[in-house]
């Protein structure tokens, strides 16, 4: 049942991943990638991290891509059929295809090691994943937290800089 | 757990696929969401390898992944439109100026 549903949402994922880089239009691409990102977040629940799944709606499909359909919308390009893709296709492909062979031939010839961590199913079902995530983030991963709000607060300054006309 | 190849190829799949979309669009947003895309088929490695060792630590590095790539949307976005001002365009064959 499980492997039913994970080749659904694989074969979901891979399509509308396909879409994004095949269609005219951005917006129809960015519609392909919210899919996209639903299904990774199918994806994270199934591999029992649920609160990154609410990440993962809120932020990627929520925040981001609203940010990149206003965009979209602001700037109103006209689609160009005729030079949809710059000239180099057939290289790019054979770039990403080659990319695709050396994680899959490097996948089946490493073997993953044991689990050696702490953290079981059991576990994060009794105490709550967002609970354990808190509590692993404020203490081992505190200064990398507050290093985040320093980039936070660059990009903020940054775009602003960025997309006003006279400062 | 068992099933952390499928979960990988999956993710290698994504991945290649974002790589070809960067690599032959020209739309500059279209690219933009390429990366993103790489950089979501990354987080699923991150997620099932935390799941398979047992450790959280690659779920807070997805959380980490998730802010850059918010202040970067942010940026690349503002990016553009600053350039869509100047060029009326957003082909990235129109940024020329440092070609050899």
């Amino acid at each position: 049942m499980e492997t039913l549903f994970f080749a659904i949402i694989s074969l979901v994922a891979i399509i509308s991943a396909i879409l994004v880089i095949t269609c005219k239009n951005p917006i129809n691409s960015a519609l392909a990638l919210i899919m996209t990102f639903f299904c990774l977040a199918t994806y994270y629940v199934m591999l029992d991290a649920p609160f990154m799944a609410a990440v993962q709606v809120m932020v990627y499909a929520g925040a981001i891509m609203v940010l990149i359909v206003f965009t979209i919308m602001l700037l109103n390009i006209r689609v160009n059929a005729t030079q949809k893709h710059s000239h180099k296709v057939l290289l790019g492909s054979i770039i990403g295809l080659f990319t695709l062979i050396n994680a899959v031939a490097l996948l089946f010839k490493s073997q993953a090691a044991k689990p050696v961590g702490t953290y079981s199913v059991e576990m994060i079902n009794k105490i709550g994943h967002s609970e354990l995530i808190g509590k692993e983030m404020f203490t081992t991963f505190l200064l990398p937290f507050e290093i985040t709000s320093i980039l936070l607060l660059v990009a903020i300054i940054g775009s602003v800089v960025l997309a006003k006309k006279k400062i | 757990m068992e099933n952390l190849t499928g979960y990988l190829i999956v993710s290698a799949i994504l991945f290649s696929i974002g790589t070809i979309g960067v690599l032959t669009r020209k739309n500059a947003i279209v690219i933009f969401m390429c990366i993103e895309l790489m950089l979501n088929a990354v987080n699923l490695t991150f997620i099932a390898f935390s799941r398979h060792f047992g450790h959280l630590d690659g779920q807070i590095f997805v959380l980490f992944v998730m802010t850059v790539a918010a202040a970067e949307a942010s940026v690349g976005l503002a990016l553009m439109i600053s350039f869509y001002k100047n060029k009326e365009s957003i082909d990235v064959d129109d940024v020329n100026m440092m070609k050899w």
